[in-house]
């Protein structure tokens, strides 16, 4: 295959819109640029737009008005396949196809971009690793799989056509406590090892701060209640919403320093001990 | 000798099935009619299903059709076109592609509505053109409802091609209509036995397909522990584990 170079990846909304034949207004002028090889994380409660904004970025879904760039480039000017085949897209309950096995799942990109069919498993068994699973699971079919290991496979399909941009919709909604935490610590692993622009939509803060370079608050429409470092929005949360959202007014997040045997402990708003702080 | 036994007597009797008049001929004349009408009638219920199933355009127009057609009196039908087209097999074939259409065209239809929205999304998403999400996606996963409608088309038509004999179309009719007019009813019991038997036939067959044609991934085993790391030993005794090859 010939490599195309491709940039750094970074995406710019300019003041996009999108309303619904509806008349629902998922989106209202939106802006944000989205640094390269960073993790951005939008998040907000169910009805916010932000898989509505996830979706715009691979044209699943085209804005009203507005404009998405890609280093530079708009996207109204590409494909909409030959877009979609150069974005990872991992979705939640990973929406692998049910009737391929495990090894075909994630070698489907590459296929369709014209890589050998010999080449494109090979690489897929590499991904199998990548994304730590074993590759005795690779001519298994996904409902013999469990869900965590379903989402793995949908990560290491996302991963295949080596894409620099990795479209995360709220991938580990579906999956039980444990795995979940199992699965994000990759999702650091990988985004820190690969460099990838990775977009991720949730509705749950603590993973938003846990993978997010920058966190993006939503509130209904699309407005933006805080952009910023998960640091600097728990410091200074730009309003109530913000600060009820993050959980700054209750117990959890707002801890005080006692002194205990000449140690300084971390204690929450109930006086739960919760750490000891390092000199 | 009671009636089953005559006409029993008369399918074994070689004068009754050899021969270009005998019942092996009519038969093959029976599945000439069904085959026949299913290609045609696949021929153009199967693109216009699929189309309607991929875009969901249509779909209230498709299911009327299909209902009305199912509940045209083929008798009539036959009797009519008989009378534009004349006596022979053409009148008879044309009415049975008419009942074949509607069960292979709802087959098409909902075979494509029941692959899960998720799927075809994610499809979309990693970037496959319509036609892929057709070709790679829809179809296989829809075959089984397909075949199914099918294998209710061929029951239908097979069934129905006996009526072909009354506007001289051939098939096994012919012992049936030329027993009543002649009270043998040996006969026309034992022709409606090689008709029953050769639905029971091709049902059989078309059960044993739509069991084919099931992706391979859709009928394997779901892991029973859900938080298995890998596929773990089972016990000797009890049902093997099904897998994939």
């Amino acid at each position: 295959m010939v490599r195309r170079r491709l940039g750094p990846a970074m995406i710019e909304f300019r003041s996009v819109t999108k309303q619904f034949p509806d008349g629902t207004v998922a989106v209202d002028s939106f802006d944000l640029v989205i640094p390269p090889r960073k993790t951005t994380v939008l998040v907000g409660s169910s009805g916010c737009g932000k898989t509505t904004l996830l979706r715009m970025i691979n044209r699943m879904i085209d804005p009203t008005s507005g404009s998405i760039l890609i280093d530079g480039e708009d996207t109204s000017g590409l494909a909409p396949v030959k877009l979609r085949r150069r974005i990872g897209y991992v979705m939640q309950n990973s929406g692998l196809l049910p009737h391929r096995k495990v090894i075909d799942n994630v070698a489907t990109v590459p296929i369709l971009n014209g890589v050998p069919k010999k080449d494109a498993r090979a690489r897929a068994l590499e991904l199998l690793d990548t994304v730590g699973l074993d590759r005795s699971l690779a001519s298994k079919y996904p409902r013999q799989l469990s869900g965590g290991q379903q989402q793995r496979v949908g990560v290491a399909r996302g991963l295949a056509a080596d894409p620099n941009i990795l479209l995360m919709d709220e991938p580990f909604g579906a999956v039980d406590p444990i795995v979940r935490a199992e699965l994000q610590q990759e999702t650091i692993r990988l985004q820190e090892g690969l460099g990838k622009t990775v977009v991720f939509v949730t509705h749950d803060i603590d993973e938003a701060f846990l993978l997010g370079h920058q966190v993006v608050i939503l509130q209904k429409g699309g407005h933006i209640a805080q952009v910023g470092s998960p640091a600097e929005i728990l410091a200074n949360p730009a309003n109530d919403f913000v600060a009820s959202f993050v959980g700054a007014d209750r117990g959890k997040r707002v801890l005080r320093i006692e002194r205990v045997d000449g140690r300084d402990v971390v204690v929450d708003e109930n006086g739960t001990p919760t750490g000891v702080l390092q000199p | 000798m009671n009636l089953l036994g005559e006409g029993i007597a008369w399918i074994v009797d070689p004068a009754n099935y050899a021969g270009p008049q005998g019942w092996i001929v009519r038969m093959l004349e029976q599945l000439f009619y069904t085959f026949g009408a299913i290609a045609v009638a696949a021929v153009i219920a199967i693109p216009l299903g699929y189309l309607v199933g991929h875009t969901g355009r249509g779909r209230d127009i498709a299911v009327s059709l299909s209902g009305g057609f199912r509940a045209l009196p083929s008798f009539g039908v036959i009797i009519l076109l008989a009378l534009g087209l004349g006596i022979g097999f053409k009148a008879p074939l044309l009415t049975f592609v008419i009942i074949a259409i509607p069960p292979i065209l709802a087959g098409a239809y909902a075979g494509f509505e029941a692959v899960d929205r998720k799927t075809i999304d994610a499809a979309r998403a990693m970037g496959m053109t319509e036609w892929q999400v057709m070709t790679r996606v829809e179809v296989p996963l829809g075959l089984p409802l397909l075949i199914g409608g099918v294998r209710s088309s061929a029951l239908q038509v097979v069934a129905t091609a006996t009526l072909a004999a009354y506007v001289s179309g051939g098939a096994l009719g012919v012992f049936i209509f030329q027993a009543f007019a002649t009270r043998d009813y040996p006969q026309a019991l034992g022709a409606s036995v090689i008709v029953t038997a050769l639905a029971l036939a091709l049902e059989g067959i078309f059960a044993l397909i739509q069991k084919l044609v099931v992706p391979r991934g859709v009928v394997a085993k779901e892991p029973k522990d859900v938080r298995a790391r890998a596929p773990r030993p089972r016990a000797t005794t009890g049902i093997p584990v099904q897998e994939g090859k």
